[in-house]
């Protein structure tokens, strides 16, 4: 099962070192990432399989809203579904 | 697959924009647990409710923690509760108690279904089941009531209607210490549906299965903003804008209530793909319609907008679902709606204009307060006029009005939560009871004679 982790705020160092320490540590494995800074305004986006996770999904997005809370950046992680199906027909 | 814009576009409907699946309506057949007496049906009735519903509401949390969208209600809806009294009606209430008691203890926020079908003419257990709802609303908390007065293949039940004008009036009095709250969870329909998920007016049809998930989504905020990005644009390209916007909404409900039927065991039946204001500054129906050009809800040219909106949600919404149902469209409940509170201070939006409105959108006049001292005639001519337009136009209508005790024009109710806040609006001094008093029934129109 995949995932979509978003990470948005204001850019500074470290963001993703940190984030995707935190996924490693829970088993959540980074298959694609991608990060714009657009103006100081920090976004990434990273596809994540969490199949062999330690914990379910909506745990796991608990987490890193807190995480998200921690660093100062906005982070969700979210079901790839939800946009495959607002976004594809 | 998405591209990275689609996955911000997103993220920014539920954080800024307020898009939300407003309710999950779990719809439950209550028909097996008639019994003799009416207090070993009540005892069926909590434990079926109590059981099949068990899981609604860790679902829904599940749900919204893993597709992070944020499900506003959890609700179950019911075989009207009069069929289940046929034998003894003047028992309902127990019925009723059980229902409630059942929604408490699985932490719903609504139970639909204490209801009554009399669109062409009523029985006499029909009758007596109708006095008890007053009574019913002021002793439950959960549990919402609704009426079928009529409908474009019956005609309207006018001793029904009458009876609505004085029930009305009567929820509202038992309930005065909390504004006629009693009166908010009653709706008389005309062309009722039975599927609909949103309150107060969802029951589950005799024609559904035993179980069954329906799943209602809303973002008026999505749609202002989507309209907000091309302000010069003529009403065709906004027409599309807003199909657009609809179908994306649309699909994120589809994807939730399949998967929670799946979850809960249950068939999937519809998505509602209404646009339901919340009092949330931002969650506006009325302010679409400004954003289309009216300078104010209520304002000339305000039925266009609403027609266009109401259509092109439904076109959006039609493409994105496989079972669309319900009463999708656009609900313009006066005091759930930011727009409509404002315009309705200032006296800008008026019960006629709403009247006409009701033409064009998915429901009727909703949640509105007028005075407490409104006779019950007049309430029952509302409804006839509603009833009307809904038989004439093929469409659902309805009526949630409060006649709130004790106040007058200009005075405000207060709900609280979705059900928000109204202030008092006036209505016209005609004396409609001669009208209401003849009884009988408005024949169905020529063009209901299909076969």
């Amino acid at each position: 099962m995949r995932a979509v982790v978003t990470v948005t705020g204001k850019d500074k160092k470290g963001i993703i070192a940190k984030v995707s320490t935190f996924l490693a540590e829970r088993g959540v494995n980074i298959e694609d990432i991608s990060q714009t800074i657009l103006s100081e305004y920090f976004a990434m986006i990273m596809i994540v399989e969490i199949s062999s996770a330690a914990k379910e999904l909506s745990v796991l997005a608990e987490e890193c809203a807190e995480l998200g809370k921690q660093i100062g950046m906005t982070i969700y992680m979210q079901h790839e579904d939800i946009f495959n199906a607002m976004h594809n027909i | 697959m998405f591209s990275n814009n689609d996955v911000l576009e997103t993220i920014a409907m539920v954080q800024e924009e307020h898009l939300d699946i407003r309710t999950i309506t779990m719809g439950l057949s209550l028909l097996s647990c008639i019994r003799d007496t009416a207090e070993e049906t009540a005892r069926k009735v909590y434990d079926l409710v109590c059981t099949k519903a068990e899981r609604i509401v860790k679902t829904a949390q599940e749900l919204s923690g893993e597709y992070g969208i944020p499900i506003v209600n959890k609700r179950v809806s019911v075989t009207p509760v009069s069929l289940l009294c046929a034998a003894f009606p003047h028992k309902a209430p127990l019925i009723g108690k059980a229902l409630d008691d059942a929604a408490e203890r699985l932490g719903i926020d609504f139970l639909g279904g204490y209801s009554a079908l009399v669109q062409k003419s009523t029985a006499e257990y029909e009758r007596t089941f109708i006095r008890t709802i007053p009574e019913v609303l002021a002793t439950t908390k959960r549990l919402c009531s609704s009426v079928n007065v009529g409908s474009t293949k019956t005609g309207i039940n006018m001793e029904a209607v009458k009876m609505m004008g004085e029930v009305f009036k009567e929820a509202a009095s038992l309930t005065k210490d909390a504004d006629g709250i009693g009166a908010a969870k009653l709706v008389a329909f005309c062309n009722a549906v039975e599927d609909n998920p949103f309150m107060a007016g969802a029951f589950h049809g005799v024609g559904e299965a035993d179980v069954v998930v329906n799943v209602g989504v809303s973002g008026p905020g999505v749609v202002k903003h989507a309209l907000e990005k091309i302000p010069e644009a003529d009403l065709t390209e906004a027409a599309e804008m807003i199909k657009r916007t609809a179908f994306k909404i649309t699909r994120a409900g589809q994807l939730v209530a399949k998967e929670a039927a799946k979850r809960l065991n249950a068939q999937f039946g519809i998505v509602d793909l209404s646009l339901a204001p919340t009092p949330a500054i931002g969650d506006s129906v009325a302010q679409i319609l400004e954003e289309l050009g009216v300078e104010y809800v209520g304002g000339h040219g305000t039925t266009a907008a609403l027609a266009m909106l109401n259509d092109a949600v439904k076109k959006g919404g039609v493409m994105a679902s496989s079972r669309v149902g319900g009463l999708s469209g656009a609900f313009i409940p006066v005091s759930e709606d930011i727009g409509m509170i404002r315009a309705a201070e200032a006296g800008r939006i008026t019960l006629d204009k709403l009247e006409a409105m009701t033409c064009v959108c998915s429901v009727g006049l909703d949640m509105i307060a007028i005075p407490g001292d409104t006779p019950a005639t007049t309430i029952a001519a509302m409804i006839a006029d509603e009833a009307a337009i809904g038989m004439i136009n093929n469409k659902t209508t309805a009526v949630r009005i409060i006649p709130a005790p004790g106040k007058k024009v200009g005075d405000e109710v207060s709900f609280g939560g979705l059900l928000g806040r109204a202030p008092v609006m006036p209505v016209h001094a005609c004396d409609s009871s001669r009208l209401i008093n003849r009884g009988g029934n408005i024949p169905a129109p020529i063009h209901s004679f299909k076969n």
